[in-house]
């Protein structure tokens, strides 16, 4: 499989607290990687220096072959062919869910508004939302405000999604709303990065499952490997603790 | 009262001097403030160093000694210009310190997440402060903003001890005249009381369309 993610001894410090310690991890074009561990254990840190919303210290990563710059509009480019879903959405609170949409492909890619408007209203649709455009985030449901966030970040057409924790910040009755649009967008072949505790859908998505803890990545094994016969202590406690119930 | 009619031309012209030198410092302040509010959060050291010290320097330097700087400084450089013109010089860049911090406030009350998801779309740091983070800070920065421009008016009355023409100068004419000493500053009190008025008013109007918006 082509490497389209690629991390290489990644170090991450938050002042003296060692957050990530010497990653390695190759996400493959089209693979779904699920990356579960306890609370603190660093995950969302993951998520955010494979986009750069951190730096890190040590080690390099690379999309498709590229290594990602510091700073600047290279950096921004490079950002763009990664999306980010939140677990607090972070739709833009003074625009509109059309205009949320088409936003960066209006101002990162330079699109017409005609362009930019018919493809936002498609995406828009698929997530079954086409409905709600003229809306503003704050009258949707989280679920859907969700929704919108995932169509957002396909607008941009990338070659990878991160989501951290899509689906924690939402009502029972909403989840499974959200993982139906995830797990159609993996059957697609979109490459993605899924930090989540939802245990059906890495079973029924995922190529691979990342276990951490403590800024390490313990185990990295499919689905089925981990779950039936994890082989870390770190990996066995804690499934016992979230199957349980 | 005849100390107005009588002397109609002269409080005209004070008044639009005043008038003149708070539209064009509070222009210069509001567009300085608002680069200096972006500098102060970019993601480049320098220029939050430049951020930095702007404010650092104008706010706390008193506005009497600025306008000696900018008078007595500027011509060594071989910059001269028309008095009026380093007056409002002056009281703008004084005032942008204030308006700046006013903005840098606004923009801590927009959370984290905005910028983040931005950026994460690819936009550059200039559009993601112009487009998403301003935006949303705006509504909060109206009232503060509105004080400190009431305050720029006010601060204009030092331009008329550096021979600008300004609302506050008249006085000495007047008192050279012989009018009566209670009579001229109260017409001049008016003059500055249209003026801030008229600024809270429009302050007013702009919370009330988009301060509470949402
Ligand atoms: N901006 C930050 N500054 C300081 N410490 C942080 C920051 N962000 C996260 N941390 C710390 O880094 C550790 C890993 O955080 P995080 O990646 O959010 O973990 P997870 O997503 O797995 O819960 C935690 O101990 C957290 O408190
Ligand atoms: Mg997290």
């Amino acid at each position: 499989m082509e490497p389209l993610i690629e991390l290489r001894g990644v170090n991450k410090h938050y002042g003296t607290l060692h957050v990530l310690r010497d990653i390695n991890l190759t996400v493959g074009r089209g693979e779904v990687v699920v990356v579960i561990g306890p609370s603190g254990s660093g995950k969302s840190t993951l998520c955010r220096i494979i986009n750069r919303l951190e730096t890190v210290e040590s080690g390099t990563i690379t999309l498709a072959g590229r290594n990602l710059p510091a700073e600047g509009k290279e950096l921004a480019r490079l950002r763009a062919e990664v999306g980010m879903v939140f677990q607090a959405f972070n739709l833009f609170g003074h625009k509109t869910v059309l205009a949320n949409v088409m936003l960066a492909p209006l101002k990162v890619r330079g699109q017409k508004k005609d362009k930019a408007q018919a493809r936002a209203l498609d995406l828009l649709e698929r997530v079954g939302l086409a409905d709600q455009a003229a809306k503003y985030p704050a009258q949707l449901s989280g679920g859907q405000q969700q929704r919108v966030a995932i169509a957002r970040a396909l607008a941009m057409d990338p070659e990878a999604l991160l989501f951290d924790e899509p689906t924690s910040a939402l009502d029972p009755e909403m989840i499974s709303e959200v993982l139906e649009v995830m797990r159609q967008l993996a059957q697609e072949g979109m490459t993605m990065v899924v930090v989540t505790h939802e245990m059906g859908f890495a079973r029924s998505a995922a190529n691979r499952v990342v276990f951490m803890a403590e800024g390490q990545i313990v185990e990295d094994r499919t689905p089925e490997e981990f779950f039936t016969a994890p082989e870390s202590d770190r990996a066995k406690d804690f499934l016992s603790k979230i199957l349980k119930h | 009262m005849n100390v107005l009619t009588q002397n109609f031309q002269l409080y005209g012209d004070g008044f639009l001097g005043t008038l003149r030198l708070t539209v064009y410092s509070s222009l210069l302040a509001l567009a300085l403030g608002v680069v200096m509010a972006g500098f102060r959060v970019a993601p480049v050291g320098a220029l939050r160093g430049v951020g930095t010290a702007w404010v650092a320097v104008l706010r706390n330097t008193p506005l009497t000694l600025l306008f000696f700087a900018m008078l007595l400084g500027l011509p060594r450089f071989g910059v001269a210009l028309p008095f009026e013109l380093f007056a409002v010089l002056a009281l703008g860049c004084y005032t942008s310190s204030f308006i700046c911090e006013a903005v840098r406030s606004g923009i801590n009350t927009v959370p984290l997440g905005q910028g983040e998801a931005a950026r994460s779309l690819g936009m550059t740091f200039g559009q993601t402060l112009g487009t998403v983070v301003l935006p949303q800070a705006f509504r909060t920065v109206i009232a503060p903003v509105g004080s400190t421009l009431i305050a720029l008016c006010k601060n204009s009355a030092i331009a008329g001890s550096f021979s600008v023409t300004e609302l506050l100068s008249t006085y000495k004419t007047l008192n050279e005249n012989g009018y009566s000493v209670l009579w001229s500053f109260v017409w001049i009190a008016l003059g500055y009381l249209i003026l801030t008025l008229a600024i809270s008013a429009l302050f007013h109007f702009m919370e009330r369309r988009w301060g509470a918006a949402r």
